[in-house]
């Protein structure tokens, strides 16, 4: 579980994250949306430790990232899983070189033992036949199922996804979400997810945070959100004609 | 980390070693041939030859022209390897993961810069040779007098001279290049304008460092 203390960060005379208080429970997808500057991405940094919050707490498990020492950070992010919007592959590496990489740089297991590894998380994000492509080689669905890959190889307690399915047709951004909630699930992950696909919202979205201009504005599931008569949230929710007529069927059922 | 810095002298130092005698052997000869040209009095024994062109060539030509050239050479390619890995996230990837990206990007690096002398070592010979074969061949020399030349007042000093301002360059060229990728910021475009200032900039503390060390080694 990680639970965040009201988080300020700001850059410059910038006022980026004001007092956000969450929590993200484990074995959970939780999705944090808002519309682009919302501060969606700065709140994702401080939660993996990249950015340091001027004010508040965040916990993991009961360890208070603030309180920890360099060693005890650098061992909760070996903790920590992170599928980047860009999926933030090394280029020069094989596939499997870059699933390969956290348990060369932090275990000691053998050539063996890592090649075993490795090609059952490979094989568990339905990409077998890819070891020795180079990022460049494969398609962006790919990459994104490589970089899940390289996040769960470790074994993380978290899970942290930003945008997993930008850039993806419709069809394989579905996929993403389902086994990115299929492995959350498996593990017990705390999983944090930033996006703003509606279609994510509804499909994994069991606990949603909705940012506006760095303000926590609303909490709910994806049941309720479609429900909620929170000005900012309906705006965001029904920007698209499709919700729009969504919405007016769920009216008019209820009336 | 072994073979991350094996991996590095591999691409930074005898990936280079192509365009250093290259380099260093045509400008061997070139300074033979001005040398020579400029001395026409009968009174000059042809030997000076032979002595300026390892003067220069130790003194001058070997560690510093060819670190300008290392700078754009291996500047440019570390500023964006590194700028490229930090544009596409790769850097907050290692952050991540728990890696110190610092660590893990310029380490290597810096210990691989440490084989340089090596490189400049193989310039110096190259670009005497360069100097001997223009000088002998082109007929401005004769070539026992240039060897003559060669061990004139020879000052095993300016060798040694000669590799401290190398290890300092070494430094330089693997520090300066990685601070303007690692610290840059924007994208595609701004990483081209980070290898060109980051060699802009190495160029400038090579030539000020060269004359600062000259003047406290020899001066």
């Amino acid at each position: 579980m990680i639970q965040v203390e009201n988080v300020h960060k700001s850059f410059g005379d910038a006022h980026v994250l004001k007092g956000i208080t969450t929590q993200f429970e484990q074995g959970k997808t939780n999705l944090v949306i808002g519309q682009s500057g919302s501060g969606k991405t700065v709140f994702l940094k401080c939660l993996l430790g990249l950015f340091e919050p001027e004010q508040g707490t965040i916990t993991y498990n009961g360890q208070v990232y603030s309180e920890l020492t360099i060693n005890q950070r650098r061992d909760l992010r070996q903790e920590m899983g992170m599928v980047f919007q860009g999926s933030a592959l090394f280029d020069s590496m094989t596939v499997e070189g870059n699933v390969m990489f956290p348990l060369e740089m932090f275990t000691k297991q053998t050539k063996a033992e890592m090649k075993d590894r490795v090609d059952f998380v490979l094989e568990r994000v339905n990409l077998v036949d890819a070891h020795q492509k180079f990022p460049s080689e494969i398609s962006g669905g790919m990459k994104k199922r490589v970089a899940i890959a390289r996040a769960i190889v470790m074994n993380p307690k978290y899970l942290f996804c930003d945008e997993p399915n930008s850039g993806l047709d419709p069809k394989t951004a579905i996929l993403i979400d389902n086994l990115i909630q299929e492995i959350t699930k498996e593990y017990n992950i705390t999983t944090v997810i930033n996006t703003h696909d509606m279609n994510s919202v509804m499909e994994i979205g069991e606990k949603i945070i909705f940012l506006k201009n760095g303000f926590k504005e609303w909490e709910g599931t994806n049941k309720e959100i479609f429900k909620t008569d929170n000005e900012a949230v309906t705006n965001f929710v029904y920007s698209s004609e499709l919700f729009k007529k969504v919405r007016q069927m769920y009216i008019e059922e209820r009336n | 980390m072994r073979s991350l810095i094996f991996k590095e002298i591999d691409e930074l130092i005898f990936g280079s070693l192509g365009i250093i005698i290259f380099i260093s052997f045509f400008i061997g000869g070139v300074v033979t041939i001005q040398t020579a040209l400029n001395l026409n009095s009968p009174l000059i024994p042809k030997s000076l030859i032979g002595f300026a062109t390892r003067q220069s060539v130790i003194l001058e030509f070997a560690p510093t022209f060819t670190s300008i050239i290392m700078a754009g050479k291996v500047g440019s390619y570390i500023t964006s390897s590194i700028g490229t890995m930090k544009v596409t996230e790769q850097i907050d990837a290692l952050e991540v993961m728990g890696v110190n990206s610092l660590n893990y990007l310029v380490f290597p690096k810096i210990i691989a810069m440490l084989m340089y002398p090596f490189a400049v070592a193989i310039a110096m010979y190259i670009g005497i040779l360069g100097g001997w074969i223009a000088g002998a061949f082109g007929g401005y020399a004769p070539s026992g007098e240039f060897v003559k030349g060669l061990q004139l007042d020879f000052i095993p000093f300016h060798v040694t001279y000669a590799f401290i301002k190398t290890v300092v360059f070494a430094f330089v060229i693997a520090t300066i290049p990685s601070f303007h990728g690692f610290y840059m910021k924007g994208g595609a475009l701004e990483v081209g304008k980070a290898s060109t200032t980051s060699f802009v900039w190495t160029s400038v503390v090579i030539i000020i460092l060269n004359y600062i060390l000259t003047q406290l080694l020899l001066g």
